[in-house]
Parts: structure tokens; C-alpha cells; sequence
């Protein structure tokens, strides 16, 4: 393989699992700085369970997500060093914003409530959360303005033949962030609320089968009682709230991205045909939406595709909102990107020995149509079956189908395969472009550069292999051990986050019972 | 006043990497002493709870030093990293595992398990420490790159004695302030331990640190670097004077002081020039050259301008709520998870 691909192979596997674990902060998040806001204003002693244990899964997954954001802040200047060099002057600002204003506050704010717990005033403590929580969601702002800005260059002149920023405030308005915005935050919220639905469906199922709670002839729930403390009635109460929060959530979320991503759409119609036109494999002018295509999508021919059910006007209206214009197919477009774009790469030794060659402008077919259908397709099964779940719920527990439990519990992957194949889709469907052109600049203020360009000329095939295998081992690894650990904190129910939940009063008589009552013990350590 | 921004920058990413070596710098040191000197899970728990509630705040000075560079000096942020590929890819390894193992290690109640965790948390200290050390000392030094900035001679070409260098003075500083941290964070025979490495090693871990800055010094240096160095001495021989007089918040002070002098002594000895080149000086990266326009570096003037004292009054509040001395005894039983 070329360093190219080997660049591209790698910033693809860490960004896509980097955002496997992103959503989950982010929603999750939010979730448990409202269960925390919850018992700060009632007291209810559910509420802070729901608190302590779904904040337990949160910062586990949590330090996931910063280790490997660490590498993201690196890898531009590792193996994309062209292209930093090109854009630096843009590109970097949204970053060192996202440190200095977002980053800081999450780490240390999150400190401050993980070890703060009885130390700081309630209200601090709750703030902290919430503090650091909000980062987050800045960090995602960031972060979109800078991707947003590869998607659709804006606030820039072009000095010596590079962009340089003579107008923050349009790259921090521009309206593709703007939109993708709301779309990821909705779609970090349906992680969350599946995630809430399917594991509190695994232990209200688990209450049932442990013979706690019961169902009388009438249909009525009888909650019961074990002999562990942690097992008691507001354990039932925990997981029936978190189960309907979460299914609430998923529900909303799937509307938000419903509507923000239809924006969005609407938005990349204009401002990158090629990849809505890719996302359809849609060769000619058309108004008709497919719901399958049939034919070899891996050939990128459009000769060899058949759209076998397509649904006339509503290609229209995902673009322009009414269903008679014509939206302009592949073979259309291309002519058109080789005359503004050129047909070949220019001889320049950047390109390496891809200068010269000709350009294809025409996404991976087979990526961009199924990474638009996987995405939608998640989001909605997903979101159905929130609905489903929350009328089953409207009695007080989950039926005792050992079957039905697998599916809430598995249903948690659906809209993290959603979240994925998005990226995926809108990411390879930008290309060969690495900053797409802006088609409302023309002449100079045009800039746009294709990827083949961007990557480290220094950096050698050999590096570049080393530690691509070193970086997906290690989060497979990693992956590995994270899912692990959340299954077993997941098995031990609130209890796992709550000590002294797990054991009687009684026990508390001796052996190590007596420290917890000392005050020079800690009452958060590692 | 625009002509003024790109050394305003240089010298805030000079504050910038002093600021994470101050603070990250003991938390990887407490990471590597983990292995280095405490055998027992209850010490090391001490250990780790002394950084527990700040390690990420602190590895936060190293995303901004690096998001700021990548802002302020693109090309600057494009050679150094790809130049020194290997060595960052390896860093970043080491952080991640260090990350996850703070988190994780006290998650599952075995000791192979926290064993584990305990190497990932060492060798993922030192690894970091010592390939930032590396590349700190390469970008004051010099490396083999050509016009484009790019580095040529394959995959080792940037391995030199100064590199060798580089990582011994911040793996060495991290150590012994890392040591000074504990004497002042803990009680007991944790702290009795972590003195004793500050009195025996402190002289000679700083040596490895003078060396580099002396090199640079030689280089570019001015009567001011040359004044810098002398402080450093001085506060370095007050950090051990304060050591053996049991003042452990004045040893820490000190001990902190003298890298921060030294870090400062050898970014302004090596201004303007951000990287040399090995091959032809015409190839240097400097201040100007490798500075975004004055609009860029204008408006992220403003920002850290709010910013950074911001930052410093609430990383500072954290340290004052966790002010407490720990020991031992602080430390709650460990907890097993157990299924329903």
C-alpha cells in the first residue's frame, strides 16, 4: 500500500472509534447532570442511585474517549502535515479554541465532581458536572466548525495561494456547523437514551426473573423487595425511570437528527452535489428518492446500477423541499467538477507519483449509498423501538422474554452504527477532496485541495504501517477490556457504584466497616 | 504591534510547555515512582490519589501547547511532528495507556489486574516523558529537514545524542519533582520515601536539563538565558536546602522554579528560530517564517488573554479543595463489583 492509503486507513479507524466513544460522553453526559439536578431539588434517594451508576459507566467509557482524542490533536501534524501547513491558519484556530476554552473546564471540572463528592457543597458539586459536562458539548462545537470548514471553506482570503482567516466569526457561523451541530449532539443523545433503555430493561427483566417483582392476574406490577439493600423498591424505581428517560430521549433525538439532518441535506445539495448525487448512485437527473438500488455499485459505473424501487418527488424534496426539481445525477456532475476542478492532477511534486493522473471525482459508490442507508435506517429502527419500548413500560416493568431483553439489550449498537456510517458517509463522500470547494467562491478566492496532496511527503510507508497496526491493536485491545468492564459494573447494578449498597447493615458491624465512618478517609478514591 | 505577535506567541508556547512540564510533570513522575519505589497496593493507591483529581487537567497543557502551535506556528506544528513521527506515535501510546489505567485500574478488585495497570501507568509515564523530552530538546537543536520542511534520511534520522539528552532531563525533572509533589501531598512513610529521593537524587537529576539548556545557550544564548541558568542554579540549591529542612512546600516551589527558568533560558536562547535545520540554515523554521497572519494570531491573542488566567484561577481552585494531606489511612478498602 501507498502512504496515502495507509494515512487515510488510519485517520479513519481512529476517528471512527474515537466517535464510538464520543456520543456516549456527550449524551450520557447531559443525562446524568439530570438525574443529578433531579436529586439535588427532590432529595429522592432513586435519583442519586440513577446518578452514582450511570455516572460509574459514564467514566469508564469517558477516559476512552480522551485517550484517544489525544491522537486527533496529533495526527494532522503527523501524517497530514501538507495539509496542516496549507489550512494551519484556519483549521488550527478552531482547535486551540476547543483546548483552551473546552477541554480545560471538562478535565478539571470532571476531577472536581468525581473526587468531590461530599467534599464540595452539594450545589458546587452539582455545578462541576454540569460545567464540564457543557465542555464537552463546546468541544463538539469546536470541533464541527473545523471539520464544517473542510466541507465548505468560509471567513478566508487567499494570500500566496493559501487561505488565510480574515473572518472568524463566518467560520464560527457557518451554516454547514450550524446544522451539523445540532445533528451530532441529537445523535449523541439517541446513543445515550438507547443505552439508558437497554440496560435498564436488562435489570428490570432480571428483577422479574429473580421472582422480586411480579405480575398479578389483573396485569397489575407488584414490586417487591430482596435481601440485599440495593434490591429494594427504589432499585425497581431506578431502572423503570432511567428505562422511560431513555426511551423518551431516544425518541426526541431521533426527531432532532430527522430534522437537522434534512438541513443538512438540503445544504449539501448545493454545496457538494457529487456526494448527495453519490449518496442516491443516482447516474441521471432525477426527482425520485431510492429505497433500493440494485446492480454493481462496486464497479462506480453508473451503467451497471438499476434503482429497483424509488420513490418519485422525494429526492425533490430532501433537496429543495418541493417535489418537481430536477436534481442533477453523476453524469452531470462529473463534466462539471473536471471543468472547474481540472481533469488531472497538476504536476506538482506533492502529488508524488499520482501527479498527472486523472481525477475521479465520484465517491466510493458502495460507501456513501449504504453509509446514507445504514445511518437513516439505524436511527429509525432505533427510535421505533424506543416507542415500542415505552408503551410496553406504561405498566411498570418489562415482559419476562429472556428474548426481548437480548434485543433492548443489543439494540444499544443501532444508533451507534448510525452515528458511524454518518461520518463515514459524509467524510468519504467529500472526497477526493480533503477541503471540499466552496462552489459560491470563484476565480482566486477559490480554495479547495484534494487529498492526495495533504499527506506527510517525509513520513515513509514503513512509519506510517507501524503504527497503524499499533494504534488499531491497542484499541482493539482497549475496546475489548471497556466493553468488559461496563458489563461487569452493568451486572453489579447500582450496587457497583454504590458500596454500601452492597452489603446488609449488619455487615457493617465489623471488619472494615468502621473506616468508612472515619473522616480522614476518602470518600471517593482511585 | 502586528510585527510584535508571532514572538507574543513564541513566548506563549515557551509559558504553554514550562506550564505542563510544572504540572504534568508530577503526575507522570508519580506515575513512574509507582513502580520505581512503592511495593505496596496501599501505597501506590496513596499514589495515585495524590493526582487523581488533576492528572487530565495537567495533560490539558500539552493538547492546548500543541493545539496553539498547530494555530500560531503551522509549520512549525507540520515538521516537528511528522519529523518525529515514531517518537510522538509512541508518546501517544503511552498516554493512552496511562490514561485508561488510572481509570481503570481500581475497577476490578485482583491484583494481576492492578499489576497490570501499574506497568501500563509506569512505562506509559515514562514513554511520554521521555519522547516529549526528546522532542523539546530536537526542536531546540535541530532536525534534518529540507526546504519544504519535511525531514529527510528515513524513519531514525531525527535519533541523536540530543534527543538521548532531551528525554533524560525531563524524565529525570519529572522524577525528583514528582518526589517533592508526594512530600508535600502525603503522610507518613509514603512521604518519609519520597524525601529521601529528593535529598539523594535532586544535584544530579537536574544536570541532564543544564546540559541541554547549556548546549543552547552556547548556540544563541544572551547575558539574560545566561542570568536565567544562574537562578536556576540557585533555586535548585534552595529546593535541596528546603528538602533536607523538611519544607516541602518551599522544595516544591524551588525545584519548580529552576525548570521553569531552564525552559525559559532555552526558548529564548533558541528565538527566532523555532526549528533549525541540520542541512542548510536557509531551512530554519523561525518565528516569522513559520507564523499564521497577524489576524489569526490577533484573535487567539484575545482569547488566551481571558483564557488563561481563567484556567489558572480554577486548575488552582481544584488545588486548593484538594489541599489535603493523604495517607494510608485515607484510602477506603478496595471494592469488589460483584453480579446480582
Amino acid at each position: 500500500m501507498e502512504a496515502l492509503e495507509i494515512a487515510r486507513w488510519q485517520f479513519g479507524i481512529t476517528t471512527v472509534y474515537h466517535f464510538l466513544m464520543v456520543p456516549l460522553t456527550i449524551g450520557l453526559g447531559l443525562l446524568v447532570a439530570v438525574m443529578q439536578t433531579l436529586w439535588y431539588r427532590t432529595g429522592e434517594a432513586s435519583y442519586l442511585r440513577m446518578t452514582r451508576f450511570w455516572g460509574k459507566l459514564f467514566l469508564i467509557n469517558f477516559i476512552m474517549g480522551v485517550a484517544t482524542g489525544l491522537v486527533q490533536e496529533f495526527q494532522f501534524g503527523l501524517a497530514w502535515s501538507e495539509y496542516s501547513r496549507f489550512v494551519g491558519d484556519i483549521f488550527g484556530a478552531p482547535l486551540a479554541l476547543e483546548a483552551l476554552l473546552a477541554f480545560f473546564v471538562e478535565s478539571t471540572f470532571l476531577g472536581l465532581w468525581i473526587f468531590g463528592w461530599q467534599r464540595l457543597p452539594k450545589l458546587v458539586h452539582l455545578l462541576c458536572l454540569w460545567a464540564a459536562v457543557l465542555a464537552s458539548v463546546l468541544s463538539a462545537y469546536f470541533i464541527l466548525v473545523a471539520n464544517s470548514w473542510m466541507q465548505h471553506p468560509v471567513g478566508y482570503e487567499v494570500v500566496d495561494g493559501r487561505p488565510v482567516l480574515n473572518d472568524i466569526w463566518a467560520v464560527l457561523t457557518n451554516n454547514t456547523a450550524l446544522v451539523a451541530f445540532p445533528h451530532t449532539v441529537f445523535g449523541a443523545l439517541a446513543v445515550a437514551g438507547a443505552f439508558l433503555l437497554g440496560i435498564s430493561w436488562y435489570h428490570l427483566w432480571k428483577r422479574r426473573n429473580d421472582g422480586i417483582d411480579t405480575v398479578d392476574a389483573s396485569g397489575r406490577v407488584q414490586i417487591g423487595a430482596a435481601a440485599a439493600p440495593s434490591r429494594d423498591a427504589t432499585d425497581h424505581r431506578v431502572w423503570l425511570r432511567s428505562a422511560r428517560l431513555g426511551a423518551v430521549v431516544a425518541m426526541i433525538a431521533f426527531a432532532g437528527t430527522a430534522v437537522s439532518g434534512d438541513l443538512q441535506g438540503k445544504l449539501m445539495f448545493d454545496q457538494q452535489p457529487i456526494k448527495m448525487a453519490a449518496a442516491e448512485a443516482a447516474c441521471h437527473d432525477g426527482t425520485g428518492f431510492s429505497v433500493l438500488s440494485v446492480g454493481n455499485l462496486g464497479s462506480q459505473s453508473c451503467d451497471d446500477i438499476v434503482a429497483l424501487v424509488e420513490v418519485p418527488g422525494v429526492l425533490s424534496f430532501l433537496a429543495n423541499g418541493d417535489f418537481t426539481t430536477e436534481v442533477k445525477g453523476v453524469n452531470t456532475l462529473v463534466p462539471e467538477y473536471q471543468e472547474k476542478y481540472g481533469t488531472h492532477l497538476p504536476d506538482n511534486p506533492i502529488y508524488g507519483d499520482r501527479a498527472g493522473t486523472e481525477i475521479d471525482y465520484l465517491p466510493v459508490l458502495e460507501v456513501t449509498y449504504w453509509g446514507f442507508r445504514i445511518m437513516i435506517g439505524f436511527g429509525a429502527i432505533a427510535a421505533l423501538a424506543a416507542g415500542i419500548a415505552f408503551w410496553v413500560l406504561r405498566k411498570g416493568t418489562v415482559p419476562e422474554s429472556r428474548w426481548l431483553m437480548r434485543l433492548a439489550v443489543f439494540g444499544i449498537l443501532a444508533p451507534f452504527g448510525a452515528n458511524a456510517a454518518g461520518w463515514i458517509f459524509t467524510e468519504m463522500g467529500r472526497q477526493p477532496f480533503v477541503v471540499a470547494p466552496n462552489p459560491e467562491f470563484a476565480g482566486i478566492d477559490s480554495v479547495f485541495m484534494f487529498t492526495a496532496a495533504a499527506v506527510s511527503p517525509g513520513v515513509t510507508v514503513a512509519e506510517l504501517l507501524t503504527s497503524l497496526i499499533a494504534l488499531a491493536s491497542v484499541y482493539a485491545v482497549l475496546l475489548v477490556i471497556e466493553v468488559r468492564l461496563l458489563f461487569t459494573y452493568v451486572r453489579g447494578g447500582v450496587a457497583s457504584a454504590m458500596p454500601e449498597l452492597a452489603h446488609t447493615p449488619a455487615d457493617h458491624d465489623g471488619g472494615s466497616g468502621h473506616r468508612a465512618d472515619d473522616a480522614d478517609v476518602l470518600s471517593f478514591a482511585y | 504591534m502586528s510585527e510584535a505577535l508571532p514572538t507574543l506567541w513564541f513566548v506563549l508556547i515557551a509559558v504553554l510547555w514550562a506550564g505542563y512540564l510544572f504540572l504534568e510533570g508530577f503526575d507522570l513522575g508519580v506515575g513512574m515512582l509507582m513502580k520505581l519505589v512503592y511495593r505496596t497496593d496501599s501505597q501506590r493507591r496513596v499514589l495515585l490519589n495524590t493526582v487523581g483529581p488533576v492528572w487530565d487537567g495537567n495533560e490539558v497543557w500539552l493538547i492546548t501547547a500543541i493545539g496553539a502551535t498547530f494555530a500560531a506556528f503551522p509549520a512549525w506544528y507540520a515538521s516537528l511532528l511528522s519529523s518525529l513521527y515514531l517518537p510522538f506515535t509512541a508518546v501517544l501510546l503511552g498516554l493512552i495507556f496511562r490514561a485508561v489505567a488510572f481509570e481503570w485500574r481500581g475497577k476490578v478488585d485482583s491484583p494481576a489486574w492492578r499489576n497490570r495497570w501499574d506497568w501500563a501507568i509506569a512505562l506509559g509515564s515514562l514513554t511520554a516523558a521521555a519522547g516529549i523530552g526528546a522532542a523539546l530538546a530536537l526542536t531546540t537543536t535541530g532536525l534534518p529537514i529540507n526546504a519544504n520542511g519535511d525531514r529527510e534520511g528515513g524513519p531514525f534520522a531525527w535519533f541523536n545524542g540530543y534527543a538521548l539528552l532531551g528525554a533524560a532531563a525531563v524524565v529525570l525533572f519529572c522524577l525528583v519533582h514528582a518526589a517533592a509533589f508526594l512530600a508535600l501531598k502525603t503522610e507518613g512513610g509514603v512521604r518519609g520515601a519520597a524525601l529521601r529521593v529528593v535529598r539523594r537524587c535532586l544535584p544530579f537529576a537536574l544536570l541532564p536539563m543544564l546540559a541541554w539548556a547549556l548546549t543552547v545557550q552556547v548556540r544563541g544564548g544572551t547575558m539574560l538565558t545566561a542570568l536565567a541558568l544562574v537562578f536556576a542554579a540557585g533555586c535548585a540549591a534552595a529546593s535541596w536546602r528546603s528538602a533536607r529542612g523538611n519544607r516541602d512546600g518551599r522544595a516544591f516551589a524551588a525545584l519548580g522554579a529552576a525548570m521553569v527558568l531552564m525552559i525559559g533560558s532555552i526558548f529564548a536562547a533558541a528565538f527566532p528560530v523555532v526549528l533549525p535545520s541540520t542541512l542548510d540554515p536557509l531551512f530554519d523554521l523561525t518565528v516569522d517564517s513559520a507564523a499564521s497572519s497577524p489576524y489569526t494570531l490577533g484573535l487567539m491573542s484575545i482569547v488566551a488573554a481571558f483564557g488563561l488566567p481563567l484556567i489558572l484561577a480554577y486548575q488552582g481552585w481544584t488545588y486548593w479543595v484538594f489541599r489535603r494531606r493523604i495517607s494510608e489511612r485515607s484510602i477506603p478498602a478496595a471494592h469488589a463489583v460483584t453480579p446480582l
